[in-house]
């Protein structure tokens, strides 16, 4: 994306030339453009109207159980976050299946990332196309199937299952982002390194791993998001263990309290801290 | 420089194969298996009790016959309000996906950043703040009710019309994002070349930009039809029992009634009917480019 050229950096006035902007600018178009930018503006709007909400009513004090109706403003539900248990617990729950799943779907993804920007091979297609198919069926597909599944083989449903259905879905997204991160590399560079005399096991760490770590991140991050906001799927595999989403969806039921909008909140704000700080990171990276 | 043209001869012809083995494995294990399992669950028959139940394993077709008859509205309902969501979510983001693409300049990445960043929020509290939206005494349903458009109803919350709107807002980034990708590819000097020949804007758009986004309209459709038509959550939140759809049914019966057969039976429905349609649209458009 961030090779992605801006509109400036393209030579696209050479062909027409500096007279044909000028001449488009004096149309009536300019209502249209006019017209056009306020659209986008207004559907912008509008996919943050539930954010502003929510922000919003982390500062409520519901006089209910229900943080849905606006009160009056207060600090209190900042000041005490992790007041109830078991949504403090249900974050943590969160947090381990993201990171445990998304580690072995890293690795078996970018596996399969790798063989097919590298190789041609036969199957190669048919292996694509397989990698695909998950992406296809509906989510609601996806977490009966394995429920049926769980059951054949009676298996108990809670933290195991919910891993093995989150990997069973980040795969093939990991698969496809790494892949598409790394289709432009040099791979020459590889052969370079063993006919220096590097061993495979050293080539892998100095030279393949560097090549490929940023679409791995990208990959990584991804995973993580939809694992940790995966509602569908977790539903039908979790028996009594409950994951934030599960939290918030049984929390409609009986009570919702506003240290929900808080940690939401609060999330948001760090995942905006770390894409800043991952910006800066790579800009220092690309200038140093 | 022998080497590096022998390369390719010099790894083995297994290597390939190990890498792509353990996510296949697992993908076959965890993804066709449960697949097939579910497909012999549509077609088997409850011997045990309501339970303790019992599943035989029969060949049994009835359950489709019995699915598409007993939940025949909520099949209907979930693919009009997913046809109606892609629908609207394609009029509200082209016009974004485009000024993104060929109009924001150097704030590119901060716009598409910003479309990316309600994902950030879990999408079930995303959900539940619509609900405080479009509330009975809420401000939307004032100024609705003041203007004279508010639905028949009454209200907003608890019909269709809240159902349709939290499909179009959970899904409208899916269709921004392939619809970029595919606008930003389009060379902007053939911008200026179709509206010097057509001369007007809509035309040079009609004959030059539509076609050469296709493969991003048809990227996004897919992404934002097919969740929503699984979808059962904004049918749960912000509607009624009159607004329930197939995930709902699938939902209920799965977890709640523990039918499995005819819960499997409408899953494979679902998914079968799906099929048809993605086939269907692809075919009307005229496109293959799909990853």
């Amino acid at each position: 994306m961030a090779a992605a050229p801006t509109i400036e950096a393209r030579p696209s006035g050479d062909v027409v030339g500096a007279p044909a902007a000028e001449r488009r600018r004096g149309r009536p178009g300019r209502l249209g453009d006019f017209v056009l930018r306020l659209v986008a503006g207004l559907v912008l709007v509008y996919l943050f109207i539930p954010i502003a909400v929510i922000i919003a009513f982390s500062f409520n004090d519901p006089s209910g159980k229900f943080n849905l109706t606006w009160q009056g403003f207060t600090l209190d539900n900042w000041a005490d976050p992790f007041r109830y248990p078991q949504l403090t617990d249900a974050l943590w729950t969160s947090l381990q299946v993201a990171v445990l799943s998304t580690a072995v779907s890293i690795v078996l993804g970018t596996l399969v990332a790798v063989a097919l920007v590298r190789q041609r091979f036969t199957g190669d297609k048919l292996v694509e196309t397989f990698l695909v198919l998950p992406l296809t069926a509906p989510e609601i597909v996806l977490g009966a199937s394995l429920l049926t599944l769980f059951l054949d083989l009676g298996w108990n449903r809670g933290f195991g299952t919910i891993i093995i259905a989150h990997i069973a879905f980040e795969v093939s997204f990991v698969a496809l982002v790494v892949r598409a991160r790394v289709r432009g590399l040099d791979w020459t560079l590889e052969d370079a390194a063993m006919d220096l005399g590097a061993p495979p096991l050293r080539t892998f760490l100095r030279v393949t791993l560097p090549l490929i770590v940023p679409g791995i991140v990208a990959a990584a991050m991804l995973s993580a998001a939809l694992s940790l906001d995966d509602f569908i799927i977790t539903y039908f595999n979790s028996g009594s263990t409950l994951t934030y989403p599960l939290y918030v969806n049984a929390a409609t039921k009986a009570s919702l309290p506003p240290q929900i909008n808080v940690l939401a909140t609060a999330i948001l704000l760090l995942s905006l801290l770390l894409i800043g700080v991952m910006a800066l990171w790579q800009r220092r990276r690309l200038t140093a | 420089m022998a080497g590096v043209a022998t390369s390719g001869r010099r790894r083995s012809r297994v290597g390939p194969y190990l890498l792509v083995a353990p996510a296949l494995v697992y993908l076959v294990i965890f993804f066709l298996v449960p697949i097939w399992s579910l497909f012999r669950t549509s077609l088997s028959n409850n011997a045990g009790s309501v339970f303790l139940p019992e599943l035989k394993f029969s060949w049994d077709w009835s359950n489709y016959g019995d699915a598409l008859t007993d939940f025949r509205d909520q099949i209907v309902r979930s693919f009009w309000y997913a046809g109606v969501a892609t629908l609207a979510c394609l009029v509200m983001a082209y016009p974004l996906a485009y000024v993104i693409a060929f109009k924001s300049g150097r704030y590119k990445n901060v716009l598409l950043g910003l479309v990316i960043l309600p994902f950030f929020v879990t999408f079930l509290v995303r959900t539940l703040a619509w609900k405080t939206i479009l509330a009975d005494d809420g401000w939307v349903v004032d100024a609705l009710d003041t203007i004279g458009l508010l639905p028949r109803e009454g209200r907003l919350l608890s019909t269709s019309w809240a159902v349709i709107g939290g499909l179009i807002y959970n899904f409208v980034p899916f269709m921004v994002l392939p619809l970029y990708v595919s606008l930003e590819k389009i060379d902007p000097a053939l911008l200026e070349a179709a509206r010097d020949l057509y001369s007007g804007s809509w035309r040079a758009f009609r004959k030059v930009v539509l076609p050469l986004s296709m493969p991003g309209l048809l990227a996004g459709s897919l992404l934002v039809f097919i969740p929503a038509s699984g979808d059962f959550i904004n049918a749960d939140y912000l509607g009624s029992t009159q607004t329930r759809m197939i995930g709902n049914v699938v939902q209920q019966q799965f977890l709640v009634v523990k039918d499995y057969p005819a819960a499997a039976a409408l899953s494979f429905l679902l998914m079968a009917i799906i099929l048809v349609a993605v086939l269907a649209y692809t075919w009307a458009l005229g496109t293959e480019e799909l990853v």
